[in-house]
């Protein structure tokens, strides 16, 4: 049975999931930072992650952006092979309910055109960036997450020879890691994708980062490789904001995929501590 | 213990500045971010004049979130400094005495602030809605046309931010991740 969704229906929860991804951390995100909190043995670090948690508070009162950096718009649909969208585009519903929601939320429009010359801002932060798949079913799942320039900048992408294996893998994560210092915002939550083609392990890394903080891969030995690779991480002494510290890393989240037989792609995209996400299921 | 700092910085205050030192800033500060920056090298290459004094003034690395009804700004935390690195020793060698960013500085830039007597504060990164409450007011004063990146004038009262970089060559961002650091066994 084919499901109709009114397009009016998917603007109005983008704009308004937006919002509420920049104003409202999520509980398992705040979990994570006080749990971090205790954990931390650095005066500077603990201080740090007190006034990041203030900072959501304040945010989630007051109704101001967790940070001034309301990100990139970007979008993981899941569209059920039975939803029929009716009236506008399905993409164009999405980026009015960006352009709605950033100027409805007072969040900052960050996106210019021209990124090479003259870098003209869209002024509503539009175009988003909209990843999609087709599903079973008859409903449409929108995950919002807007992703700070910062972190992004910080994103690295290995082809490993095969035969670099798995420590070839958890060497390259932790110099990522350790070269980017405190610029990603740490704690950061790091994505990691596994396999694949380039493009593929670099989605991975991102979608992986939606999954609720600190949750395992399902696969036991992704789970070790996470592990591994989180103290590690945490090893490395960077601490919150760079500052100097136990906790670097809120956690590692590793998604992988078969890849080619000449091939071990690695992608690395690490979150602020400011993981912001929301989704609804239409 | 936190010490009190007003901006702009005196000589005698950047001198018992100490990396790791947690400060609070009171007085005016600039904002100033990519683009802004890019505009006032090039004015200075061609011979022309920064939009403001730069003489022993502060400048903090932000574009914030546009204000809400009654408010004075939006969110307004660091973004990374690093960014601004190629053009930040001109503008010490103009007077820049002070700025306030997130993550660490080029050799360049750490050397230009030992030679010129400049300071580097860490504000938290992400913690844009905190850091508002310390701004009392905010008014652009040039580059109008680039949105948040337009240069603002602001008044802060209590401004946290952490000493990074000081003149004697303390970096906190060296200097913390060597205490805590555990080595590979």
């Amino acid at each position: 049975m084919i499901r109709d969704i009114g397009a009016e229906t998917i603007t109005k929860t983008v704009a308004r999931l937006f919002q509420e991804a920049n104003f409202d951390l999520g509980e398992d995100v705040l979990d994570s930072l006080g749990r971090a909190l205790e954990a931390e043995e650095s005066p500077l670090g603990r201080d740090v992650l007190e006034q990041i948690l203030e900072n959501a508070r304040i945010a989630k009162e007051e109704r101001i952006p967790l940070c001034q950096d309301c990100g990139t718009a970007v979008v993981f649909l899941e569209v059920g092979q039975d939803v029929h969208i009716t009236g506008e585009n399905l993409y164009a519903a999405i980026e009015e309910g960006v352009r709605k929601g950033y100027e409805e939320g007072f969040l900052r429009k960050s996106i210019v055109t021209r990124p090479f010359s003259s870098r003209t801002n869209t002024n509503d932060n539009t175009p988003p960036v909209i990843h999609t798949r087709i599903t079973d079913g008859d409903r449409l799942r929108i995950r919002v997450m807007p992703k700070g320039g910062g972190s992004e900048n910080t994103i690295h992408l290995a082809m490993l020879k095969p035969s670099e294996g798995r420590r070839g893998i958890v060497e390259f994560v932790v110099r990522v890691v350790e070269e980017v210092g405190g610029n990603p915002c740490p704690p950061t939550i790091v994505g990691i994708g596994i396999g694949g083609t380039a493009e593929k392990a670099m989605t991975m890394a991102k979608e992986a980062l939606l999954r609720k903080v600190g949750e395992p891969n399902p696969e036991p030995e992704v789970a070790e490789l996470e592990a591994e690779i989180l103290k590690r991480v945490n090893d490395l002494g960077i601490g919150p904001q760079g500052l100097g510290g136990r906790i670097t890393a809120l956690a590692v989240h590793a998604e992988v995929f078969p890849t080619h037989i000449a091939s071990l792609p690695v992608a690395v995209n690490l979150q602020c501590h400011s993981a912001r996400h929301k989704e609804a299921v239409l | 213990m936190i010490k009190n700092v007003a901006s702009p910085l005196s000589d005698k205050e950047i001198e018992g500045l100490r990396s790791g030192d947690r400060v609070l800033v009171t007085g005016i500060i600039y904002t100033a971010r990519d683009a802004a920056h890019k505009r006032m090298v090039e004015a200075l290459d061609r011979g022309e004049g920064l939009p403001f004094d730069i003489k022993g003034q502060t400048i903090y690395y932000t574009g914030p979130s546009p204000p809400r009804p009654g408010r004075v700004i939006g969110s307004a935390g660091p973004t990374t400094s690093s960014r601004m690195d190629l053009y930040t020793p001109r503008l010490i060698e103009e007077g820049l005495r002070g700025m306030i960013g997130k993550g660490g500085r080029s050799p360049e830039v750490k050397e230009a602030m030992k030679r010129y007597r400049a300071i580097y504060f860490a504000a938290i990164g992400g913690a844009g809605a905190l850091l508002s409450s310390s701004i009392e007011n905010s008014e652009v004063i040039a580059y109008e046309d680039l949105g948040a990146e337009a240069i603002r004038l602001l008044e802060v009262k209590d401004f946290p931010a952490i000493v990074a970089n000081d003149i004697h060559g303390g970096d906190i961002y060296e200097e913390g991740r060597a205490i805590y650091r555990r080595k590979v066994v």
